[in-house]
């Protein structure tokens, strides 16, 4: 969906994602990172289970709520990436213990 | 605007539109004059249970109206799907009231043996149990929670959809819901009362007043009296989370959406719009405590209420003596009554005579000489 | 992670580090003013001037001068003494100026004599159907990701709307080397002709020729279609076309990314929560608070600054910022020397009207019908809204009694307008007569811990624990 432009010298930094690894780059959010990373990172709606992935990128749509690092419901659009992350992409509600 | 109805109903909220509902049920021309969008609506603001334990201490006949009211629900959520399809969920498999700490679970021992005790009250088999007898049918509890009263007769209801599907409800059967007609006088000419509003006059051979605390200034308007004593109730909800509490709390339930609601406060400040933030504190602290796992769930809103509230806490039911047809109803158990009110005050009304026999304990007279029968009935 | 506040009581709390809060912060703080500046995002910025600081994309003429010049304002708050923290939730401000801050997974209340509400604004929602499809998204969203990630289309993608943000991605998408398949252009006939007595102004503005340029430089490598009135997103689990009708020709076209953008509308959550009056404001089709010259809010001590308090662009919003600050330095510090800054507000407001009705949406981009959803969060449609209405709902209240529309977490951010202006046509009422959701604390969801561990009394536990 998305490519990096040329001559980004950032830092890689690696993130896991259902624990698969992915390079991301330092002062990537975890969403940016998940649209660049090209896996299927859809989530489900806690309604009706519909896919989705994030819309506003700004923190206003809830709709790149994720788990990061065993806690769901964040927006990963404004979590920043850091090494040895693991994300897992949401299915639904939110479940207990996360 | 002049249309006849044979009752006019003043105020839409549950209470109102139960009452509404049940008379177009029984072919009544009806019409509902409701407040607008900002409103102080308890309907909106409520925490949806359907509740017996510990209600009516001071007053049997309120523990046994209510028992009525619980067991009548079924009816009323069976009628509502089959009349609007809309599913209100209603669920009574028992709840809790859960202590933390040994001095609250004495505290609440003492209220379940006071409950026993009275004379004349139905028996809701209302009982204590140990920490490890609740850990059986609640496993999340923490470590804090000292065990808790247990009532097989509790439950709770989407609220909101109860009051979705009474408006559905009531417009296939032919109510006229008004919004936006908050009433500023009624008077009584020949056979019917009008209605003042800002958009004109309503006419009705009858009239209810169900207009939650406003009842206050309206009862007198028709001869008859409806002491208030409002208090705020504090709300917070979590976002949806899959479901881990099979039965409701009285201070947490789980929606049937997901959300958590975390209750309630009882303030004496009655200004709705702001908040207090001590109060959210303490009640999240309290939730956390009960279920750690929620520590990290996210709460998504939190608002705060005015509850419906008679000054004794005890419904009023009455016709008035100098105005015949007119009515006051007001409890604040709008949820939990709702069933009565739609079968069985709105039968009285149709009749045109309230039944002593079961609603005579909640005459407002009780208020002539002294502050009403004393007790709560709130929790 | 950030560190938490460091005091409890400053004299002056702007909230949001865009161009407003940073020119605020800047002054207040230059004025000796104990300042502090909360903001959401990992740097300074806000949305028009984000990553300012970080961005991978270091070619001055990739992103154009008018985010550089974010870099000097973002360098004078730094440099000003004032305490900076990002990735700082503000969830709560009320009358008694109480600002509810989350920091790090902790949360503490702290009190200004001053507070500068700077929280910009954010893209009007775009309701078509299908836009909750994965691989819809908004420009600014898509503009995001390319400042702070140097990230850009490379997939078939489509760019819809209108105004000026979605010609200045679309040439900075282009001079990244992303992909753009097609520009649909919404901007409706009409209002070319209705914005007329408006030109002069703009072109005398600053934007004009910016615009233009712009303009030929994304026509020149992708295909405009220009009146566009009729848009759909389609695709099973995923976006897979869009559908367009312009000129009364339909046409579709397979795409993995639709970028959607129909202007901006402030970001009323906080200021409403707090209590500050809106009203509807009729040109820029959204609500605006009620504000004095110095953005004074109807609460006293309040201000709003920036798009916030109505959409005017970066360099309003930087002139704003400094009316705010000035009007709490002579408030806070009698003796110092306000500079009248009516001249550079007059400049840098020249050109908004021609652009207010110019850019104008169209109706049907506002008001969905059917089966389009409204409420994203709880999933709820044009059809639902309006059969609540036939049942009785009044406002955009009593339909959340029956919809739940706006109790999600985004609570009521991209349904709010369209609910208030689906009702009011429903009912042939202004916006203004139906009104909005009542907004209330958290403004963005906390965790309960952190609502837990804030202070408690014993009037509020005996207010709880009941028998």
């Amino acid at each position: 969906m998305f490519k990096r432009a040329e001559g980004d010298a950032r830092a890689s930094v690696t993130i896991h994602v259902e624990g698969r690894a992915i390079t991301a780059r330092e002062g990537d959010t975890v969403s940016a990172a998940l649209l660049a990373s090209g896996l299927d990172v859809r989530r489900a709606t806690a309604v009706s289970g519909a896919k989705r992935l994030p819309y506003c990128m700004m923190g206003v749509c809830f709709d790149c709520l994720v788990t990061i690092d065993g806690v769901g419901n964040r927006q990963g659009c404004l979590v920043p990436v850091a090494e040895g992350m693991q994300i897992e992409i949401q299915k639904g509600k939110r479940e207990i213990g996360k | 605007m002049m249309k006849d109805y044979d009752v006019a109903v003043v105020g839409g909220g549950l209470l109102g539109s139960a009452i509404a509902w049940g008379l177009g049920r029984l072919g009544q021309r009806v019409a509902v004059l409701d407040e607008g969008d900002i409103a102080k609506r308890a309907s909106r603001a409520n925490f949806a249970l359907v509740w017996v334990q510990s209600k009516g201490l001071g007053m049997p006949a309120y523990t046994g109206w209510t028992v009525r009211g619980s067991k009548a629900w079924p009816k009323l959520a069976e009628e509502l799907k089959a009349q609007t399809g809309l599913d209100v969920v209603l669920q009574q498999n028992g709840g809790f009231h859960l202590t933390l700490g040994e001095a609250e679970y004495e505290q609440r021992t003492q209220l379940v043996a006071r409950m026993h005790n009275q004379v004349g009250a139905a028996d809701y088999q209302m009982e204590m149990m140990s920490a490890t007898e609740v850990k059986k049918m609640l496993p999340l509890i923490g470590p804090e929670v000292s065990g808790g009263s247990f009532c097989p007769y509790d439950g709770h209801v989407n609220s909101l959809r109860t009051f979705r599907a009474l408006h559905a409800g009531m417009k296939r059967f032919g109510v006229d819901y008004l919004p936006e007609r908050a009433v500023s006088a009624i008077t009584r000419d020949g056979d019917e009362f009008r209605l003042t509003t800002a958009q004109g006059e309503i006419r009705a051979a009858k009239v209810v007043l169900a207009a939650g605390n406003a009842n206050e200034t309206l009862a007198p308007m028709v001869g008859l009296s409806a002491p208030m004593g409002p208090t705020r109730g504090q709300i917070v909800v979590t976002e949806r989370t899959m479901p881990f509490l099979p039965h409701p709390l009285t201070t947490i339930r789980q929606t049937d959406e997901g959300t958590v609601m975390i209750g309630d406060s009882k303030e004496d400040e009655l200004d709705d719009r702001v908040q207090n933030h001590p109060i959210n504190a303490v009640m999240s602290d309290r939730a956390q405590r009960t279920f750690p796992h929620l520590a990290r769930l996210n709460v998504v809103r939190s608002w705060s209420g005015i509850r419906v509230m008679p000054k004794d806490g005890f419904p009023i039911y009455e016709q008035s003596q100098t105005h015949p047809g007119a009515f006051v109803a007001c409890c604040h158990s709008g949820v939990t009554l709702a069933a009565n009110h739609a079968f069985e005050i709105a039968r009285m009304v149709k009749e045109g005579a309230l039944e002593p026999e079961l609603v005579g304990a909640f005459t407002a007279k009780r208020f002539e000489n002294a502050a009403g029968v004393g007790g709560s009935g709130y929790y | 992670m950030s560190a938490a506040p460091k005091h409890d009581r400053y004299d002056v709390v702007v909230i949001g580090a865009g161009p407003a809060g940073l020119a605020a912060t800047t002054m207040t703080a230059d004025a000796g003013l104990s300042t502090l500046l909360l903001d959401e995002n990992a740097g300074p910025g806000g949305q028009v001037w984000r990553a300012i600081s970080s961005t991978p994309v270091k070619s001055e003429v990739l992103l154009g001068a008018d985010y550089w010049s974010g870099a000097e304002i973002a360098k004078a708050a730094r440099d000003s003494g004032a305490e900076i923290i990002h990735r700082a939730t503000v969830w709560s401000l009320d009358r008694n100026l109480e600002i509810g801050v989350s920091v790090g997974g902790g949360s503490a209340f702290i009190k200004a004599k001053r507070v500068i509400i700077a929280t910009g604004a954010q893209e009007r929602p775009f309701p078509i159907p299908g836009w909750t499809l994965p691989g819809v998204m908004t420009a600014g969203a898509a503009q995001t990701m390319l400042k702070s990630s140097g990230l850009v289309p490379d997939c078939p993608t489509v760019l819809a709307g209108q105004g000026p943000l979605l010609w200045l991605l679309a040439a900075q998408i282009l001079r990244l080397g992303g992909r753009i398949d097609r520009v649909l252009d919404t901007t409706p006939r009409a209002n070319y002709i209705a914005a007329l007595p408006h030109a002069l102004a703009f072109l005398t503005s600053p934007y004009f020729g910016k615009g233009l340029a712009m303009m030929r430089e994304v026509r020149a490598k992708v295909r405009v279609i220009s009146g566009v009135t009729e848009l759909a997103a389609a695709g099973d689990g995923k976006l897979e076309s869009v559908t367009y009708v312009a000129g009364g020709k339909r046409e579709t076209l397979p795409a993995e990314l639709l970028l959607l953008h129909q202007g901006v509308v402030p970001n009323v959550n906080l200021a409403m929560a707090a209590g500050v009056e809106h009203r509807w404001n009729e040109l820029q089709l959204c609500w605006t608070p009620v504000l004095d010259a110095f953005g004074n809010s109807s609460i006293p001590g309040i201000a709003i600054a920036g798009d916030g308090a109505g959409i005017g662009g970066a360099q309003a919003a930087v002139v704003r910022g400094r009316r705010a600050a000035g009007d709490a330095i002579k408030e806070l510090r009698p003796q110092a020397e306000i500079i009248d800054l009516s001249a550079e507000m007059a400049r840098a407001e020249r050109g908004r009207a021609f652009l207010d009705v110019l850019f104008q949406p169209a109706k049907q981009f506002r008001m969905p019908q059917g089966d389009t959803i409204v409420c994203r969060c709880e999933e709820i449609t044009a059809k639902d809204v309006l059969d609540s209405v036939a049942i009785g709902a009044t406002g955009p209240n009593q339909l959340k009694a029956y919809r739940r529309t706006g109790m999600g977490p985004c609570q009521g951010r991209l349904c709010g307008l369209t609910v208030t202006e689906l009702m009011a046509e429903a009912r042939g009422k202004s916006p203004q007569e139906i009104g909005y959701y009542r907004l209330r604390a958290p403004v963005k969801p906390i965790m309960l811990s952190e609502l837990a561990s804030l202070p408690k009394d014993d009037e509020a536990t005996k207010a709880v624990v009941r028998g």
